[in-house]
């Protein structure tokens, strides 16, 4: 009993990771198709902004919750200008790019901070399920998940901003006809999606380990999460997160977690084979 | 005058399409563009409101040069684009395409909606509905809409005929008829529905090979000699 509630929380927590790893780049993707490489490296960032500024003595809760997501939204919008917006609609030349600059974004912090393992403590301590322990930390992910999801779909939904950039995905020529500024729309947008990824490179700072180099254990995850989703942003990265969050914990549960991440890629290859365009565009194609 | 061109050369990359166009539009003035398809119409609209480059040439509107502003600028300058296969955000709702129309504006004001919808009331009862539902002519209904809630002083209207049922036609007539008159926007139709174009235009430029060949008006559509004279068009 007590260890089904532990696994029920490993699954949630699995999820809610995902979730938060991926919705950045899911807006980035669905909204602009561009594919962005260097979305570890926001992570990583995200990370590292909050491990400096907790070290600077600034409160781990602001460090993660609004510097992590200001100072990497802000790197966004830097390089969408400096760099993103030459290439919309070549999305080749968009993985490329963000390639180089995952490479660059590597170089930089390791040269600044050294290739060392830095961390902050895990705020909010643990309780006990029976003989079991668990952190109230992993509940806390949870309800940030939810209040993304939450947030990002209420923004789309009724917001003026949710209204434009909707119409703009599926129209820019027509919503320049309207009088809007497509490029404008674009770079707000990848600010955004790179202010939420910094946000989860913040909230997951204080469960990994820092290095430079972490944005690459957590791309591939994040790429075959919003691949398996398909074009729905919200619909899709929640129900393939769902999915590969289950599948990856409860695997890691029966074998070791290695084998829980084999099997992860294993499923995903299976689910893309079944459903090209994603669990979105065969089961909630109307989605937002 | 709204807006002049004068001499205006585009075309896609190197395959030069217009050759050369020279126009005016008095303000609160319909005017017909009449033409084989591959003449240019398209190509005319997609220019003026500016998601083709001009190659050569000047465009004024208002006598402010806008040759070389982009799209969104001339939307804001009063240029209202209604294209050819009406292009409307199909996965937004009836309602949320008219906001569209608004964006521009400081405070999303609903009342404008309200103004446009009593000219197209087959439009209300269908506000909820996905955009990309309704039928072609509902939709050619939308786009006209949606292009008058941004208040154009100008609207280019893209062969708003094609694909669509009768008695829509005759509702889009009567609407724009009316429009002229209670609004004073001035239009630029690009058609190749004889009688559409004559119900609604004052005067009728005829396009060929990317250059403006002749001048006719409305009832000189009815003759058909005349007209296959000067459109090389075989009328029924």
């Amino acid at each position: 009993m007590d260890l089904g509630i532990v696994l029920a929380l490993d699954v949630l927590n699995g999820i809610a990771s995902l979730v938060l790893l991926c919705m950045g780049l899911a807006i980035i993707f669905g909204m602009m198709k561009v594919i962005n490489l260097a979305h570890g490296e926001f992570l990583m960032l995200g990370a590292y902004a909050t491990v400096v500024s907790a070290n600077a003595g600034v409160n781990i809760w602001i460090a993660m919750l609004v510097i992590a997501p200001l100072f990497v939204g802000i790197v966004g919008i830097v390089v969408e200008r400096c760099l993103i917006r030459f290439l919309y609609g070549r999305l080749v030349d968009t993985m490329l790019a963000t390639w180089g600059l995952s490479l660059l974004i590597v170089g930089l912090v390791t040269t600044v901070f050294g290739n060392t393992i830095n961390g902050v403590p895990t705020p909010l301590g643990g309780f006990a399920i029976g003989q079991y322990r668990s952190s109230l930390y992993t509940l806390f992910l949870v309800a940030m998940a939810l209040l993304l999801v939450g947030s990002v779909w209420a923004v789309l939904r009724y917001t003026r901003y949710g209204l434009i950039a909707r119409a703009t995905m599926q129209n820019p020529n027509m919503a320049a006809a309207m009088g809007l500024n497509p490029t404008r729309v674009y770079m707000v947008t990848f600010g955004i999606g790179a202010a939420i990824t910094g946000l989860a490179g913040g909230l997951l700072a204080p469960v990994s380990g820092i290095v430079p180099t972490m944005g690459g254990a957590y791309i591939a995850k994040a790429f075959i999460t919003v691949v398996g989703g398909g074009s729905a942003i919200l619909a899709g990265t929640a129900s393939a997160s769902a999915l590969f969050g289950t599948i990856n914990q409860i695997a890691a549960f029966l074998t070791t977690p290695v084998f829980g991440e084999v099997i992860l890629f294993i499923s995903a290859i299976v689910l893309i084979r079944l459903l090209p365009q994603g669990i979105s565009d065969r089961y909630f194609r109307r989605s937002l | 005058m709204i807006l002049s061109v004068e001499g205006l050369r585009s075309g896609y990359g190197r395959i030069p399409i217009l050759a050369g166009v020279t126009l005016q539009l008095a303000a609160g003035e319909y005017l017909g563009v009449l033409g084989h398809n591959g003449m240019g119409k398209t190509t005319l609209m997609r220019t003026l409101m500016g998601y083709l480059p001009a190659t050569d040439g000047r465009v004024a509107l208002e006598g402010r040069d806008i040759t070389r502003a982009t799209t969104s600028s001339r939307a804001r300058g009063g240029m209202g684009y209604v294209p050819q296969g009406r292009e409307i955000f199909p996965n937004l709702t009836v309602m949320e395409n008219l906001r569209m129309g608004l964006v521009t504006s400081a405070r999303e004001d609903l009342g404008v909606i309200e103004e446009v919808l009593a000219e197209f009331p087959r439009l209300k009862r269908l506000l909820d509905r996905r955009g990309g539902a309704l039928s072609g002519g509902e939709q050619q209904l939308l786009a006209l809409a949606r292009c008058l809630c941004t208040k154009p002083k100008l609207i280019l209207l893209d062969e708003p005929t094609e694909g669509i049922q009768p008695s829509i036609i005759d509702e889009i007539v009567e609407s724009l008829l009316r429009l002229r008159t209670s609004r004073g926007i001035a239009m630029i139709l690009v058609e190749q529905n004889l009688e559409f174009i004559a119900a609604l235009s004052e005067r009728i430029l005829i396009i060929q090979k990317g250059r403006i060949t002749g001048e006719l008006q409305p009832h000189q559509l009815n003759d058909p000699e005349l007209v296959s004279e000067f459109v090389g068009m075989a009328t029924a």
